[in-house]
């Protein structure tokens, strides 16, 4: 296997909450890499986390624990190194519109990546740089202003200007979701040539899954801070094994499944249940299938030891009840008995990883609304 | 007689660049308890559609043709019989529940006004009895009656349009674009509660959305639309899956059936961009961006031709497949056959 390109270790971001005497953990332990020429993509409701796991590995947040690395070098949050560092990963954001100055031109929008980094050849890399992102012949479009570009166009600048830098990894949040329906399908296509012409790794945060399917190497399920599933899009279609992950694919349209509709809005990131963190809202427990394999108790008691970062290989999964199913062909998978391998030092000082293993009853937490993240950082 | 009805609509926008025309010559029915799904691009005249059938649509709109709600012509009734139409006739559910709420205003309060200004001897108390009852229908907490919009998410604000589009009992909704920017998992709650609704209450239903998936989940029949024109009709399962019109068919590609091995790390989508409105193709108004397009394409104009049972579609490949070959190639002769760009693509 090839060496990740960019890594979350154990990475937790949390958020104190302005006028109120709590905090947020957004991020809750997630570890996640990225190979060069993969794209992972990164799937969860809003406000799981998934952008701001996505802001953290661009630089934009710090971690509040863990970290993350680059080829191998944990990334500096000084300006300069910072500035290098962003040269190399770079962002798309999800409304083209938005994203682009009204009164910039194409040409001045995907220079000034090259102008801030005083590269030179500054025309031939902005030709090089649209025309690869299918707006050809570039000169045609140097002087345009985004009000006469279609919105599929203006995605395509805001593609050209990441590129201009020619970055290692594209960070992409909800690259399409403002987009036509007839567009989209462009739009995914060209991320997918840009992996294979220029080996181009990256980051897709999306909270659909058809997107997922149709370019993502590998996919990672979030919630509440966490990645719950990991693995290729055609296992973790194919056998969803996390509850989550099986209710999010029953509900899609055309699914052969039984909708399973979660009831309830998205758990809240201050007061992240004890237990396994999916506990309230889980169909497996609600449905006794939890305490027929005679998890239920581990379920609402006990937490899950955090992911280690897969690699490509087979699907890991946080959940109780999978790692007591026999099918799971994955007997190490997310148990904690062998030790994430490619986790975080273990003075990183997070309570839960590898805790569970020892079996140590008080870990146990009798109260559902008190969160671990309260337990892990007393004020 | 059918709940709604519209006749040859037309809604052309006065602009300073002269007129633009939206909607172009629409035909449709929906009956009671009837779901029917309109998709389509921003731009080809959906949501126009929606707004014209209430009547909702700015005064540089010209509308011509006929939009009968039970029998009655919107464009020709009276103000005191509109205002009585909307919200008990017919109501609508708009895109973008988050900005369509008075962000300064109890929800319950929002929700009760349409019951106050149609039932004017309502009292405060029938009133607020009706809000939680609306309140339990579309599975919101009673408690939250007194909440204002920003302290609610993005599903529950949801709920509460919904809520509001039921306030009068209508017999008629028109959803447009419910569930967009809704996650997955909130998205699945609003649409079964619209068509649990649409079961219990026997409302007819128009639903509109460009994702097709959605649209064939949710709806009995479905209606695509391009540059203002429906383009196909038709079962809405079938015109997911076998779609006639090469446009419909684009659109159902453009969202994967997931597990489907032609779909997985080939994204289709559709090369081109929707037409400006204000410049619509001649001849069939998607040759350009059209992958089987014939010479006649840019040329003949398009209506929709029997495919199938219950089915239309306005693509010449549909009249061909009926004629066995393709026998009758007329070309019309009011249009010069020198108009228009080359179609084959």
């Amino acid at each position: 296997m090839t060496e990740p390109i960019l890594i979350a270790d154990d990475v937790r971001v949390v958020f104190s909450l302005r006028g109120r005497h709590a905090t947020a953990t957004a991020v809750d332990g997630v570890n996640l890499d990225i190979a060069p020429g993969e794209i992972v993509a990164l799937v969860g409701e809003s406000g799981c986390g998934k952008t701001t796991l996505a802001r953290t590995m661009l630089g934009l947040e710090r971690p509040t624990s863990g970290q993350v690395r680059f080829a191998g070098q944990p990334i500096s949050h000084r300006t300069a190194a910072l500035r290098d560092y962003r040269r190399q990963v770079q962002l798309v954001l999800q409304d083209p519109t938005g994203s682009l100055n009204p009164r910039h031109t194409v040409y001045e929008a995907v220079a000034e990546g090259v102008r801030i980094h005083r590269l030179s050849g500054e025309r031939e890399r902005v030709a090089d740089a649209l025309s690869r992102c299918g707006l050809r012949p570039p000169e045609r479009f140097f002087e345009r202003y985004p009000h006469e570009l279609s919105g599929g166009q203006r995605q395509r600048v805001v593609i050209a200007g990441a590129l201009v830098l020619e970055p290692k990894v594209l960070v992409a949040d909800e690259p399409v979701a403002s987009l036509d329906a007839s567009v989209r399908g462009e739009i995914l296509s060209l991320l997918l040539r840009l992996r294979d012409e220029l080996g181009l790794a990256a980051l897709v945060v999306t909270h659909d899954l058809g997107l997922a399917w149709n370019i993502a190497d590998r996919l990672a399920v979030m919630y509440l801070g966490r990645i719950v599933e990991v693995g290729t899009p055609e296992q973790v279609f194919a056998d969803p094994r996390h509850p989550y992950t099986k209710a999010l694919m029953s509900v899609l349209p055309e699914s052969p499944i039984e909708p399973i509709v979660l009831s309830g809005e998205p758990p809240d990131a201050t007061r992240i249940p004890g237990g396994c963190r999916f506990h309230p809202r889980c169909p497996e427990l609600a449905s006794g299938a939890a305490a027929a394999a005679g998890v239920a108790e581990r379920c609402t008691g006990e937490r899950l030891p955090v992911l280690p970062a897969a690699g490509t290989g087979p699907t890991l999964v946080s959940c109780h009840l999978a790692a007591m199913l026999p099918d799971s062909g994955l007997p190490d998978s997310g148990r904690p008995d062998s030790g994430p391998p490619d986790s975080g030092p273990p003075e990183s000082g997070r309570p839960d990883s590898g805790l569970s293993d020892l079996g140590i009853s008080d870990l146990r937490i009798s109260d559902p609304g008190l969160s671990d993240s309260g337990l892990a950082e007393p004020r | 007689m059918p709940l709604l009805e519209l006749r040859e609509l037309t809604v052309t926008y006065k602009t300073e660049g002269g007129p633009v025309p939206a909607v172009r010559g629409v035909n449709l029915n929906v009956d009671t308890g009837q779901t029917l799904g309109l998709a389509g691009e921003s731009g080809c005249g959906k949501s126009t559609i929606a707004a014209s059938v209430l009547r909702l649509l700015p005064t540089s709109a010209k509308v011509t043709g006929q939009i009968l709600v039970n029998g009655e012509d919107v464009l020709t009734m009276s103000w005191g019989k509109l205002r009585a139409v909307r919200w008990a006739g017919a109501s609508i559910i708009f895109q973008g529940a988050m900005h369509s709420l008075n962000p300064v205003q109890r929800i319950s309060k929002q929700i009760a006004e349409p019951i106050l200004l149609h039932s004017p001897d309502t009292t405060p108390t029938q009133a607020s009895k009706r809000v939680d009852e609306l309140l339990r229908q579309v599975g919101l907490p009673v408690s939250r009656a007194d909440s204002y919009p920003h302290e609610l998410s993005g599903g529950q604000k949801q709920r509460v349009m919904i809520a509001m589009a039921l306030a009068c009992r209508p017999n008629l909704i028109i959803a447009d674009e419910p569930t967009t920017a809704l996650d997955v998992m909130i998205q699945a709650q609003v649409l079964n509660l619209i068509s649990a609704l649409v079961r219990d209450h026997g409302i007819g239903l128009i639903m509109i959305s460009h994702d097709l998936s959605v649209l064939a989940d949710t709806c009995e029949r479905l209606a695509v639309m391009y540059a203002g024109k429906i383009v196909e009709e038709g079962p809405a399962h079938q015109v997911f899956t076998d779609a006639k019109h090469p446009y419909a068919e684009a659109l159902a590609w453009a969202f994967p059936v997931i597990g489907d091995p032609r779909t997985r790390l080939s994204p289709r989508g559709l090369p081109g961009d929707p037409p400006d409105p204000a410049q619509i193709p001649s001849g069939c108004s998607f040759h350009p961006r059209c992958a089987v397009a014939e010479d006649q394409c840019s040329i003949r104009d398009m209506e929709l031709w029997p495919a199938g049972e219950r089915r239309l579609a306005a693509c010449v490949r549909v009249l061909e497949a009926a004629e066995g070959e393709s026998v009758t190639l007329i070309v019309p002769n009011e249009k010069s056959p020198a108009t228009g760009e080359a179609a084959v693509g």
